[in-house]
């Protein structure tokens, strides 16, 4: 699933820490206090490392830049499978398993959409199957209908926002301090996609993009990024998950750990759905040494399937 | 400036653009001229007005953890061209008049209202001017007659002969430029990289193009992070020691890294993909670049970079550019090149066309050079 392995740098971390808190504990009160934890009780462990086990950060306080804000600067990578689909789904093959075999094919994973499902308008669910079923299709021979089919990433466009976080592909935050760069930025690995980010701005989109218009506030400890002026063509997911052009999307990144950042983003559009919602799901901090972002220009990987049809072939 | 997939730069703008004033990157490297003629000066001197721009003070313009401050939005338009005019040898400076009337005559070299061309030109012109980033007809304000500030002549140093193997594959290119130009590709790959949407002006070293000549600098501790409008790519670099990527990597952009020389930016960029046309046709593997950011004032980075490669030139040579600090309220946009690019399916569709109409290629006919 992420194209490079995560150092999970941080389940040792944490791990070593919830066993030196219970070694630190009296064997009276270890003995008292399992009782109380039946689940985690049985198999010897701390009530602290089942939090971790369900997904609760112990409480936390970031580092921070010269201006007081925590510092967000590293290389992140989401773990889920959000990508082949934001909601539950089983593993699935890819496009061509007779060509490729389970090249291509897709890992189950539970939603990251609170409450599980995506509150569509009875109408717009069509437009999602039809996406879904037409995903791996192309047409670029008339420009007016050159969107209508296939999945934005298949053709290496620019994914959008939230895409462009959990897709398997690592990306930095860039955070300045100061006055002198009232701007973040968000480099992602994947076609090389840049937003920027504009703190504390009230200017309205100017025209729409395929990353939408950013801008970005500080809210305690957290980061609150409200995205709008989104092109309409980008999809959230490969199940053809989609949105209109009044998409709206309010991200919170919030430092849990060292190595986590917590990310919450609320979708809204009311053309497409019924009520805002919201997915969440943890970043991770790269570790390895001296990592980087690396190219992943997928154009030239496109190129054929897109124009394949208009290339002067040798007769045969 | 512009949001969307205009893939003009590969159309008329490529292929007119300014004659021979022209700061394209496709200047020709044949141009340069024999060892023998070169000036005897010493080569690192830069010319003496260059030097009038207030030098940048110690200690100014810092980020809170200490490090010289570069960030903003900055523009590297200008029109004084690459290499200094043939004929003006021994001018590296032209005085106030001078470069009023060069301003004066690129423009009337480049407006659409000449007429006086053909109505295809006519059309190109009338394109061109569209698309036209204003500060592009300025020269540069301290007036030099090039960017090239070395060799001191300001024009390209002679080249080296090529191999067998490179001069194979410049012929290759040229041959699919010539089919792009004539209008009957025969498949995407006979396009340039900037109209394939691969790389544009964002492959270092950066030089002025007719539109969208902007950078963000933002920084964090130990990253100086450069973000050309187009493409739409961050280049990310460490500036704090660590080696490059392993040797088996190879980028488009290169792999870069920086350091700090007192308040210069000086980057070393190398693992540049083999198999790309990475600046003037010099040979990726011997090539390098290095390129440094030099804050003058609060409006104000020099840029300046210098290229070697043994393969290609018989000596380094050096550019300089001006970036100028944009008005906040000029902002950077999203250039989205590849998303809409209907130019591919348009040039490959229409030669697919022609041929069957069994259509002889034409070359599209150029502006006469201003020379």
């Amino acid at each position: 699933m992420p194209n490079r392995s995560l150092a999970v740098l941080s389940a040792c971390a944490t791990i070593g820490i919830a066993v030196a808190a219970v070694m630190l504990m009296p064997a009276e009160a270890q003995q008292a206090a399992t009782p109380q934890q039946p689940a985690a009780g049985q198999l010897g462990r701390s009530a602290g490392q089942h939090a971790l086990d369900i997904g609760q950060f112990p409480p936390y306080k970031p580092a921070r830049l010269p201006d007081g804000h925590p510092d967000l600067n590293g290389y992140w990578q989401s773990m889920v499978s959000a990508d082949w689909d934001l909601q539950d789904h089983e593993a699935q093959p890819g496009p061509k398993p007779e060509i490729n075999g389970v090249y291509g094919a897709g890992p189950a994973g539970q939603s990251i959409v609170e409450g599980g499902e995506i509150p569509y308008r009875p109408e717009a669910l069509a437009k999602k199957k039809k996406n879904f079923e037409t995903r791996a299709m192309v047409d670029v021979s008339n420009d007016k209908t050159w969107h209508a089919l296939g999945d934005p990433e298949m053709k290496c466009y620019m994914p959008g926002v939230p895409r462009a976080n959990y897709l398997p592909y690592p990306f930095r935050i860039v955070q300045s301090s100061g006055a002198s760069s009232p701007y973040m930025l968000i480099s992602y690995e994947f076609a090389s996609a840049t937003r920027i980010i504009r703190m504390n701005s009230k200017d309205e989109a100017p025209i729409p993009a395929w990353m939408g218009w950013s801008r970005g506030r500080w809210e305690g400890d957290t980061l609150i990024v409200d995205v709008s002026g989104f092109r309409e063509e980008t999809w959230f997911d490969r199940a053809g998950d989609y949105h209109s052009d009044q998409l709206h999307v309010v991200e919170r990144y919030t430092p849990v750990s060292p190595f986590h950042l917590m990310y919450e983003a609320t979708i809204e559009d009311p053309k497409v759905f019924t009520r805002p919602w919201k997915i969440r799901f943890p970043l991770y901090r790269h570790m390895e040494q001296d990592f980087q972002l690396l190219e992943f220009k997928c154009e030239p990987f496109t190129e054929e399937m897109l124009y394949g049809r208009f290339v002067k072939r040798p007769a045969s | 400036m512009t949001h969307r997939s205009v893939a003009t730069l590969g159309i008329p703008a490529m292929v007119i653009a300014f004659g021979s004033l022209s700061l394209l990157m496709s200047q020709a490297p044949q141009t340069a001229r024999k060892a023998a003629a070169e000036p005897q000066r010493k080569a690192a001197t830069p010319p003496a007005a260059t030097s009038a721009a207030p030098a940048a003070k110690p200690n100014s313009f810092r980020t809170p953890w200490g490090d010289p401050d570069l960030q903003g939005v900055w523009n590297d338009a200008t029109s004084t061209p690459l290499q200094r005019p043939t004929g003006v040898a021994s001018k590296d400076i032209l005085s106030d008049a001078e470069a009023e009337e060069f301003q004066d005559q690129l423009a009337t070299n480049l407006s659409r209202n000449r007429r006086d061309g053909g109505s295809e030109v006519d059309v190109n012109r009338a394109y061109n001017e569209h698309w036209m980033d204003a500060r592009r007809l300025k020269v540069t304000a301290d007036h030099r007659t090039s960017v090239i500030v070395d060799p001191p002549d300001g024009r390209i140093p002679p080249l080296v002969p090529i191999s067998a193997e490179r001069q194979k594959e410049h012929d290759e290119r040229a041959a699919a430029l010539a089919r792009f130009n004539a209008g009957m590709p025969n498949t995407y790959l006979d396009f340039d990289l900037p109209i394939r949407c691969v790389v544009r002006t964002d492959m270092p070293p950066y030089m002025p193009i007719i539109y969208n000549n902007d950078f963000q600098i933002v920084q964090s501790p130990g990253y100086v992070i450069i973000a050309p409008e187009m493409i739409h790519s961050a280049r990310i670099i460490p500036v704090d020691g660590r080696p490059h990527i392993g040797k088996d990597l190879h980028e488009w952009l290169g792999d870069s890294r920086g350091h700090w020389e007192g308040n210069t930016l000086v980057l070393e960029t190398t693992n540049f993909r083999p198999d790309t046309n990475i600046f003037q046709e010099a040979d990726p593997a011997t090539f390098r670049l290095t390129e440094r950011l030099t804050r003058v004032d609060a409006r104000t980075i020099n840029y300046e970079y210098t290229v070697e490669d043994p393969h290609t030139w018989i000596r380094p040579w050096t550019v300089r550019i001006p970036w100028t600090r944009i008005d906040p309220a000029e902002q950077m946009y999203e250039y989205a090149c590849y998303e809409d690019n209907y130019d591919v399916s348009h040039f490959l569709g229409g030669a697919r066309e022609r041929e069957k109409r069994g259509e002889v290629a034409q070359p599209i006919p150029r502006l006469p050079s201003v020379q």
